[in-house]
């Protein structure tokens, strides 16, 4: 069944010197129950399509397109409305665990906040659901007594993802919510994340510029690249076995350890992100393509069919099928 | 003589040791107690060798990583450079930073960004008062990778994007010529793309100019992708050292394993519990002991050294090129 449908997305910023077009028509499908990995490097506009799914974004900010959550349009919700579906239906943990904690008020009120303010429930009752939130994220009870400067980074990102369980979404949303965090302190939150996920039969979208962690993690991969979708399909086989050029450097850039290919040989993609408001005609991954045509420069590309369950949109591909 | 000791000579004589710490013990008063960040290292580099130190936040790496550049002084033991102690006077120091010099993690917190590229690569040869200020900052600048030079002499940081600052503050280190680079998580705030660019850069400036390098890292696809050899820190020891397609494919400490285990891929993993421990109350006997999985299933109590592990201190490992690892487990 259909959790999340997206459909030709667009946020724009509206700044002194022009209009940023930031997310570039995205259509995405998420089935309740699993997990979406969404790709791509700063700019590439993976966090504002985070935001714009609860409506986070600042005001200069315009939104096209539609968004569905559980058939109901976001963009159309009235205020209290949004107020009601954030934290209850969809939540979101950002990547910077020190700065969403208010560092002056305990850890169990922090979790019991939006219980609260939901009316979901009285002081004693969520009370007793922040020690089950608590035992979840595998922090043991009395930490809910604890300031947010006494816990580590690991100990704040696992507060962090009580908090978003805390009203029972049915969506979470986590926007590199391992990013500041040690390898070993970030398998433990992904090991979570992942068993949260399976045990409550929660969806996730998770966003990252790791592919091999969001292949680790997530069923489905999306990689953006300029405010588009450049490559969709099952999280492995992108992984592995990328069709556009772009999945695949970022898949070669996190090399597996043991691979002689990549040894001593570290791969790297030459030339910059491109600036968003100055966008390369045509196909806008072009000026760093390594296997760019002559047509890829005035040629539109949109996502062709790149195998079961795949779509690519490279040129390659297309002359492929 | 010895067999080793014969073979680590053979191997010393290919690459001669650089840059060495010998003992070295850096401790700080923390709350009233004392953090031992540096409790015994041996660790050498040798000329045109890239060496890779991997460990958890906390381990202690950084604090190596400043000891070595001589910004901080060790508590006991000593940093020697090209075969001599290290010298705290300052002109020696200003001396042995033109030979030795730091790449630090977020490019955009080390540069200026009031100053443009030419003031930001021009500030170290004025102080050393190098000749031909021009030529040495375009030359730096085209070791970067920044081509033509002349282009971004006027450029400031914020024109720039993350790869170009990043190799703005190599070619930084670059402009006093220097035979070491000590680049604390060279990569960690650049983009996914950019990342291997820059890995390729220093490959290219070790063939190219023979210049060594100490990477200090957590990320262990780093290490194979640029290291000759590895140490992997913990709780302020190296607990593993040798060449990187040795320790990272057939790792013997079970701390490096548990590392291994926990990449992405990875058939089974290890996940410890619980975070870095405190440098202040480092456990006794082998300083792993209470995260240790190979101790917690019973394969040291099988093994008969359980106690050894629970009681018994290890030596600090010597700074020799091959292969070994602090563990009573793997040593038995």
């Amino acid at each position: 069944m259909t959790l999340l449908e997206l459909d030709d997305l667009s946020v724009t910023y509206r700044i002194a010197s022009g209009e940023v077009p930031a997310v570039r028509g995205v259509s995405l499908t998420l089935d309740s129950g699993a997990a979406l990995g969404v790709a791509g490097e700063s700019g590439s506009g993976k966090s504002t399509l985070a935001m714009a799914l609860l409506r986070l974004l600042p005001r200069d900010a315009r939104v096209g397109g539609r968004i569905l959550l559980d058939g109901e349009d976001v963009l159309a919700m009235k205020w209290g409305r949004m107020r009601a579906v954030r934290w209850a239906e969809a939540s979101i943990v950002f990547q910077g665990a020190q700065h969403g904690l208010n560092p002056v008020r305990r850890i169990g009120d922090q979790i019991a906040e939006p219980l609260l303010v939901h009316g979901l429930a009285k002081p004693d009752a969520a009370r007793r659901r922040v020690t089950e939130l608590l035992e979840q994220v595998g922090l043991p009870d009395w930490r809910a007594r604890s300031f947010p400067h006494e816990l580590s980074g690991g100990q704040r990102q696992r507060v962090m993802i009580a908090m978003a369980l805390a009203c029972s979404p049915r969506l979470i949303i986590a926007d590199e919510p391992t990013t500041a965090l040690d390898v070993m302190v970030q398998a433990q939150v992904l090991t979570l994340i992942k068993d949260l996920v399976a045990e409550h039969d929660i969806s996730l979208i998770m966003i990252s510029h790791d592919l091999s962690v969001l292949a680790d993690v997530c069923d489905q991969l999306a990689v953006m690249y300029a405010g588009r979708v450049v490559e969709h399909g099952p999280s492995r086989e992108v992984f592995h076995d990328a069709k556009h050029p772009y999945s695949k450097a970022l898949a070669a850039a996190f090399p597996t350890v043991g691979d002689p290919a990549s040894r001593l040989a570290p791969q790297g993609l030459g030339g910059d992100p491109p600036d968003p408001m100055e966008l390369p005609t045509g196909c806008s991954f072009h000026p760093r393509c390594p296997v760019a045509l002559d047509g890829c420069a005035t040629m539109d590309v949109e996502l062709w069919p790149a195998g079961p369950g795949r779509n690519a949109a490279c040129v390659h591909v297309q002359e492929a099928s | 003589m010895t067999e080793t000791q014969a073979a680590t000579e053979a191997v010393s004589t290919v690459r001669p040791t650089l840059l060495e710490a010998r003992d070295l013990h850096v401790e700080f008063a923390s709350r009233g107690r004392r953090a031992r960040a540096v409790d015994g290292v041996n660790l050498a580099v040798g000329e045109g060798e890239i060496v890779a130190l991997v460990g958890e936040s906390g381990c202690g790496k950084t604090t190596l990583a400043r000891t070595l550049l001589g910004l901080e002084r060790p508590t006991s033991g000593e940093v020697r450079y090209g075969g001599a102690a290290l010298d705290y006077s300052s002109k020696a120091l200003k001396a042995y930073r033109r030979q030795v010099q730091l790449v630090l993690q977020d490019p955009t917190g080390s540069l200026n960004p009031r100053h443009t590229v030419y003031e930001a690569l021009a500030e170290g040869p004025r102080i050393h008062g190098l000749p031909d200020e021009r030529e040495v900052v375009a030359t730096a600048l085209s070791r970067a990778g920044l081509r033509p030079p002349d282009r971004f002499f006027l450029r400031y940081p914020h024109e720039l994007s993350g790869g170009q600052r990043q190799r703005v503050v190599i070619a930084g280190a670059l402009a006093l010529n220097p035979k070491v680079l000590v680049a604390d998580e060279p990569v960690a705030s650049l983009d996914a793309s950019v990342r291997g660019e820059i890995l390729a850069l220093l490959l290219k400036l070790r063939e190219e100019l023979g210049l060594s390098a100490l990477v200090v890292t957590h990320d262990l696809g780093l290490a194979w992708n640029i290291a000759d050899r590895v140490a992997v820190m913990y709780l302020g020891r190296i607990v593993e050292s040798g060449p990187v397609e040795q320790v990272l494919t057939a790792p013997r400490h079970p701390y490096t394993q548990a590392l291994m285990s926990v990449l992405p891929e990875s058939p089974e993993r290890v996940v410890l519990t619980g975070e870095p421990p405190d440098p202040t109350r480092i456990p006794g006997g082998c300083r792993f002991h209470a995260r240790c999985q190979v101790l917690a299933s019973g394969r040291a109590a099988e093994a008969g050294v359980d106690g050894k592990c629970r009681s018994e201190l290890l030596d600090i490992l010597p700074a020799v090129p091959e292969t070994q690892a602090a563990c009573h487990y793997a040593a038995r």
